[in-house]
């Protein structure tokens, strides 16, 4: 059977699945569409987590980005997985204790403050809608290259999927649901991973895998056979890294402190029954999350010599029939600078501007002819990143299957993610915005209807993004994390470790936190562009990483300013002193 | 011993504290500060400081929580306050 049909078949088959679970999990309360009743097994939250974590970014576009970067591309890695044991140690366990709906929630509370309250919702609504945006890419991805509809139909087809189990199943529904497209995502990712690491190495497990020799009988090892690739290629080395040990240094630490302060995974641990559960379901949710990123770095390894062993010096007439199809979506192009007729791959960019532009005609080969102006290098192809899990199955010549597979697993670590996000923004605005601060007099069924309303018109936004996907989404990116971390994790850090820290303080961190990280990558992504680099940043440290340095500025200034003003209540110190505490009072 | 909530406060924090130095060693420490310096020691196909970034540095996190569970549900009977 063709790619298509079997993927029509899978895409079929896990979406009925999604919707049957959404109907048997239906919500009925408030306290089920919010945090699912409280009592999921720890185990299930774990899965729940992960799926809710993972999403296309993990998916589709990590290991791609891994393939070209080598060594750099552990910040990733290491950032994504590591603010789960900042979660695990420092959030969860007195989240849960805790006890509430939400992250603002938390934030009012702990800070007797309306205004904190309503900072923290601009902020999770903020971070969510960036984050949206690129579930909504990811699906318009793989429908348009697999399905072959256009990627308008494909992104209303997933936002009515989304709208059936947010909008009925509330957080119950999307619980359940998770815990069934994390099974669909993994198995997804690692059985084409499974596949390549035993045609390259022999070696079943990736994971150790990329570790060893060679299957074609040289005893060469895999890693040092592709740094000996790209160098012959005049790329750098793989396991070399190109970016300063300071920059890595503070993305990586923007992005663990930022996986830990953002608001839809936090709310994950408000759902299980004990403080105990919180913290093992942090454990569970990390080891599942951990088979795909140390998965990650092998498939991206196996990708590059995959491209550059079947590329490289190929023929375009003689170049498989994926590699048209990938031009035909422009996210692939080759420009054939020397006329030879051949695909070459080498180091550099080969266009400019980077990306590709078509002209309508063809080329002498018969490649869609680029408008673009060729670079002096001599590389001659552009990849985008984002399609190579994607294109990975079909560049290493695996059936059918499983190529179709790949393309159910990228929709459920989209899908998972987005119905997440979602239901953090439509309790910030039902719960949040009006329930705690406008309109406390609405009753729980108005307050639900509401939360439903709200869930939908979040989806319509979402889906508009994906329809019009705006052109600035890959540059911010770096907000959510940015502003989880320069933000969130501060405050929530201090309303547990420290019964001093104040209302003033506070407020007065997460301003100087969010005006700080927001200023300086607008500036250098949105107002001056061009002086964004190493020469121009402050200590070295990148737009991405900027976060960090937010999160020392607002830990520094809060501590400061509560020195100096009131210390909070009796009551809320008695509540700091609660969550501490395990065992119910 | 001193069973009262502050002491119980003390051995958590101690517990985490520990546990994180031991998060900062093995991803910001070996997997980025000392990155190039041991880059030089091959374990198995793996230069080691690569290894850590990519590998190593995950493994250790996923340790770290279960031994932090293991952990502070033995403390939390030792002081009385675990859940029913």
């Amino acid at each position: 059977m063709s790619v298509q049909v079997l993927t029509y078949i899978f895409v079929i088959l896990t979406f009925g699945l999604y919707i049957g679970i959404a109907i048997w999990s239906r919500s009925t309360s408030t306290n089920e569409f919010y945090v699912a009743g409280g009592h999921v097994h720890p185990l299930a939250n774990g899965a729940a987590t992960a799926a809710d974590w993972m999403s296309a970014a993990s998916f589709l576009s990590m290991a791609g980005i891994i393939a070209f970067e080598g060594a750099d591309g552990a910040r990733y890695l290491m950032g994504w997985t590591g603010g789960y044991v900042l979660l695990a140690l420092c959030l969860a366990p007195y989240l849960r204790k805790f006890a509430k709906f939400t992250v603002p929630d938390f934030i009012g509370d702990r800070y007797y403050s309306r205004r904190a309250r309503l900072v923290a919702v601009i902020c999770v609504i903020f971070i969510s809608f960036t984050y949206i945006a690129g579930q909504m890419r990811g699906v318009g991805i793989v429908f348009s290259r697999f399905l072959e509809v256009d990627i308008n139909v494909g992104v209303i087809i997933g936002m009515a999927i989304v709208f059936f189990y947010a909008v009925l199943g509330g957080m119950k529904g999307i619980t359940y649901t998770q815990v069934a497209q994390y099974c669909v995502l993994i198995f997804a990712y690692l059985v084409p991973a499974v596949f390549i690491s035993i045609m390259l190495t022999d070696n079943p497990l990736p994971m150790l895998g990329f570790g060893s020799t060679m299957s074609d009988g040289s005893g060469v090892f895999l890693l040092d056979k592709l740094d000996g690739l790209t160098s012959d290629l005049g790329m750098t080395a793989f396991t070399e890294g190109s970016k300063s040990t300071i920059d890595m240094f503070f993305i990586t630490a923007a992005l663990m402190a930022g996986t830990a302060g953002l608001p839809h995974v936090i709310v994950r641990f408000f759902t299980v029954p004990r403080v105990r559960d919180a913290r093992i379901s942090a454990g569970y949710a990390l080891i599942f999350i951990a088979l795909l990123y140390t998965t990650a770095p092998a498939v991206a390894a196996f990708a590059r010599i995959n491209i550059i062993q079947n590329i490289d010096g190929i023929a375009y007439s003689d170049a498989p029939a994926w590699f048209g199809k990938w031009e035909d979506s422009g996210l692939l192009a080759w420009m054939d600078k020397n006329g030879d007729g051949k695909i070459q791959y080498r180091g550099g960019s080969a266009l400019s501007p980077t990306k590709p532009v078509f002209s309508a005609s063809e080329g002498p080969s018969g490649e869609r002819q680029l408008l673009n102006e060729a670079t002096s290098s001599a590389n001659e192809l552009y990849i985008d990143r984002d399609i190579i899990v994607l294109a990975h199955p079909e560049i290493a010549k695996l059936p059918n299957w499983v190529v179709a597979l790949v393309a159910a697993g990228g929709l459920a670590a989209a899908l998972s993610t987005a119905a997440g996000l979602l239901l953090v923004i439509s309790s910030a605005i039902s719960h949040d915005l009006l329930k705690m601060s406008f309109r406390p007099e609405i009753s729980e069924q108005q307050e639900l209807r509401i939360a439903r309303i709200s869930a939908a018109v979040a989806i319509a936004i979402a889906g508009i993004f994906g329809i019009y996907p705006p052109g600035f989404v890959a540059e911010v990116v770096a907000f959510a994390f940015g502003l989880a971390a320069a933000s969130f994790f501060p405050v929530i850090f201090l309303g547990i470790f420290s019964t001093r820290m104040n209302r003033e303080g506070a407020i007065a961190g997460m301003m100087t936190g969010l005006i700080f990280t927001f200023s300086y990558i607008v500036y250098f992504k949105f107002i001056d562009p061009a002086s964004n680099h190493t020469e121009n940043w402050w200590f070295g440290i990148s737009p991405e990483g900027i976060g960090a340095l937010g999160m020392v500025l607002n830990f520094a200034v809060s501590s400061l300013v509560s020195k100096f003003t009131p210390a909070p209540p009796q009551e809320i110190q008695d509540l700091v002193q609660s969550i501490r505490i395990p065992r119910k009072d | 011993m001193d069973t009262s909530k502050d002491a119980y406060w003390r051995a958590n924090v101690k517990l985490m504290l520990g546990l994180l130095s031991i998060w900062f060693a093995v991803s910001f420490g070996c997997g980025i500060l000392l990155f190039d310096y041991l880059n030089q020691f091959k374990f198995f196909g793996w230069k080691l400081g690569f290894w850590f970034s990519q590998q190593g540095a995950i493994y250790f996190f996923v340790l770290l929580i279960f031994v932090y569970v293991w952990q502070m549900n033995r403390i939390d009977r030792l002081f009385g306050v675990e859940e029913e």
